[in-house]
């Protein structure tokens, strides 16, 4: 993977036929919509960017490029290099309905040589969307056909291009995005490493790392008899039910649903405890822990601990107002910036100053991402 | 709490026999209260059945086949009580059907009024059943869901309401039948209404419900709690909560906080193998499940959920003047409470010990 190449901003092209599901999907992933609510969306015309700032240090660069015939027609001749230069992802949504296959798949290869004269190191995911329309039984068998045929036509990414059943009613959506974002991080496994030393220290049956306003997961770290857990789907469930509890508490509290967000959840039984709660300014850490109320304490404590040292690999860039509404200033998270700013040697000053001298401290470039 | 006086408990030689619900006039039998669903056809019973005690998402009731005899089912709770869905067609008050059998452990009769139908007809049917049943069971609660309401507008809503109230009180006072026992709710599906009525109805039959109330009173006021529910976690159904105003909008939250709590639950609950080298034994949390969450911006009120027994949970809104510090505090009220509960509701600890909790 792309570990290493500390690149920040990464162009993600979004495409497929008109009425796929595109903008729906994006709405649900980013924006805090519900599934029922993405009917109210309108057609997208032309390309819809979107900057989402996504664990401090990667801002995607989403194009939400509208699938009419004439927009793609545009797309290929006129803004050629402009739509297909310097893409780090495409994702590309198939319609599992769609009546006219054969010309979807025609279009998407028009696409993928546009895409491979550009951006040859592009990576491809393709999501076969609408799945709840299929009858059960014939899922996975529709899928694998239509996986199979788009990778014959996907020309030199053929043997990279990945695909995923993906529905907005359940959480194939949050998975197929998972993926797509973990590819995308910059220190995966940097993060990895710092989580897993972490669960040895608390003695954590698991601790998964989620995004914040998203609530896609980041990466996970799995110990002992917790592997054989038999829901290997539950950090999608997790996502989708963080999720719905956001819209909930928006919905009954009169807040918006960007800042709904709960300081921490805990749930204790008998058999496991479970705690979620801020880790950096973008993500939230959800520990699954034996049922035993000193470990319980003693990870609530290392984990506050912890903190600095994942605030390090999650350095924030320039705040955004789009973006900082979202993100509610508790006591903590103010201390953790005071910390943070002693060890720069920095004294008192706002926000957007600290963030500005961050590439002062040479710990990470700043680049100006407007536009 | 501690001031409390015990619940009363009349001195007798007979083991106390546990509360089913029966009422007064209800004849022996198998001592579960049934829940009779009666209406028009299409009316909506078979889909409340299944969304409120199935989980069926209300999305699915579209494929629900019409119901062609009367099917019984038990559920089994913090009390037992059964659940008849009848067909919209039967007339039961043919002498081929055995009235009394159907009638004699009834706890409440649940009549489902299609909101967006015509519903001249269900109105007279109602009325009918309500004449005849009079005279042998004058006890029984009707409860009238004017349902499928979702597709209505506000206004005319509220005017279809009224209108229905209105016919039936007339007509029963035109036949000298006046203050019946008929309760009225608007309920959809496709939100948290039918679960509220529903609830409202289950607490009609739970005699214990004064006590219950009263003791919830009295936890939130000693512990700031601005809004407490006993929920029955199956269903959802509240059977008791405190007597400040009620509004929907907390009690969806408290829903939605079950439905999270149950699934990260089944998520991490799952049975592990014995994990070998840990034997020694380390402090390990109650049995009861607990939760809580705080909300990130201050003023916002917290969640409090806490496990009473296999079939009941409590979960309290919090105050403003309820600091999650001092939630030791509460834990130990709690407690309190859920001891007193276990007098009042003797059967849960019978349970306990006849099966483990799952």
């Amino acid at each position: 993977m792309n570990t290493g190449k500390r690149q920040k901003q990464r162009k993600v092209l979004l495409m497929g036929k008109s009425g796929a599901g595109k903008s729906s999907m994006r709405s649900i992933v980013f924006s805090n919509y519900v599934a029922k609510d993405v009917r109210r969306l309108g057609a997208t015309i032309d390309v819809e960017h979107s900057n989402i700032k996504f664990m401090g240090n990667l801002m995607l660069n989403l194009w939400d490029c509208g699938g009419q015939d004439g927009f793609v027609e545009n797309y290929l001749t006129h803004q050629r290099n402009h739509v297909f230069g310097s893409v780090a992802v495409l994702i590309f949504v198939f319609d599992i309905e769609s009546r006219e296959f054969q010309a979807d798949v025609i279009s998407y290869s028009n696409i993928i040589r546009a895409l491979e004269e550009c951006s040859p190191a592009a990576k491809i995911f393709c999501l076969i969307h609408k799945m709840d329309l299929v009858q059960a039984r014939l899922r996975v068998q529709l899928f694998d056909e239509r996986a199979e045929y788009i990778r014959g036509a996907s020309e030199s990414f053929r043997d990279h291009v990945e695909f995923f059943p993906t529905s907005i009613w359940d959480q194939s959506l949050y998975k197929a995005w998972t993926q797509i974002i973990y590819f995308l991080i910059p220190n995966a496994s940097s993060i990895e490493g710092l989580l897993q030393q972490l669960a040895e220290i608390i003695d954590a049956r698991e601790l998964i790392l989620y995004e914040r306003t998203t609530c896609l997961m980041v990466t996970h770290v799995t110990r002992q008899v917790e592997g054989q857990n038999p829901f290997t789907d539950r950090f999608e469930r997790i996502s989708s039910i963080l999720k719905t509890h956001k819209q909930s508490m928006a919905k009954h509290t009169g807040i918006p649903a960007g800042s709904a967000n709960f300081a921490e959840m805990q749930i204790k039984t008998g058999r496991f405890m479970f705690f979620i709660c801020r880790l950096t300014e973008n993500t939230n850490l959800a520990a699954s822990l034996p049922p035993s109320e000193q470990i319980f304490n003693a990870a609530r404590l290392n984990i506050r601990l912890a903190r600095p040292k994942f605030a390090e690999l999650d350095i924030a860039s320039k705040p955004r107002p789009g973006i900082q509404q979202a993100f509610a200033h508790s006591a903590e998270s103010e201390r953790e910036r005071e910390r943070r700013e002693g060890g720069g040697g920095a004294e008192e000053r706002d926000r957007d100053s600290y963030a500005g001298r961050g590439g002062g401290k040479g710990k990470e470039p700043v680049h100006g991402f407007e536009g | 709490m501690d001031d409390l006086p015990d619940a009363d408990m009349p001195p007798s030689d007979v083991p106390p026999r546990y509360h089913t619900g029966r009422l007064p006039n209800s004849k022996a039998g198998d001592g579960k209260p049934r829940l009779l669903l009666m209406g028009q056809r299409r009316s909506g019973k078979s889909s409340i059945s299944s969304v409120v005690f199935h989980k069926l998402p209300p999305s699915e009731t579209l494929y629900l086949e019409t119901t062609t005899h009367i099917k019984r089912e038990s559920m089994h709770s913090f009390m037992d009580f059964q659940v008849w869905d009848f067909p919209g067609h039967l007339d039961y008050f043919d002498p081929a059907f055995d009235v009394d059998n159907i009638f004699e452990e009834i706890g409440a009769l649940i009549w489902v009024i299609d909101a967006q139908d015509e519903y001249l007809e269900a109105i007279m049917r109602l009325n009918t059943t309500i004449l005849n049943l009079q005279h042998s069971y004058p006890n029984i609660n009707v409860e009238v869901f004017v349902h499928k309401v979702d597709g209505l507008s506000e206004d005319y809503k509220g005017d279809t309401f009224r209108d229905i109230i209105q016919r039936v009180q007339d007509e029963l006072s035109d036949h000298g039948y006046e203050n019946a026992p008929v309760s009225f709710y608007q309920t959809s599906i496709y939100d948290h209404s039918i679960f509220e009525a529903f609830s409202k109805v289950i607490q009609k039959l739970i005699p214990q419900l004064p006590t219950l109330e009263a003791l919830l009173n009295s936890l939130c006021s000693t512990c700031h709690i601005e809004k407490a529910y006993l929920f029955d976690i199956m269903s959802k159904i509240y059977i008791a909560t405190d007597t400040s105003p009620t509004d929907i909008g907390s009690y969806e939250i408290c829903s939605d906080y079950i439905d999270v709590v149950i699934d990260v639950s089944e998520i991490y609950g799952w049975d592990r193998p014995e994990e070998n080298g840990q034997s020694e034994l380390v402090e390990t949390g109650n049995n009861d499940a607990e939760s809580l969450i705080t909300m990130e911006r201050k003023g916002n009120n917290y969640l409090y959920l806490r496990e009473i027994n296999k079939y009941l949970a409590l979960v309290c809104l919090m105050g403003d003047d309820s600091p999650a510090d001092k939630k030791a505090v509460i834990d130990y009220n709690v407690g309190v409470f859920q001891t007193a509960l276990k007098q009042v509701f003797p059967r849960a600890d019978r349970d306990m010990s006849a099966q483990p909790a799952t």
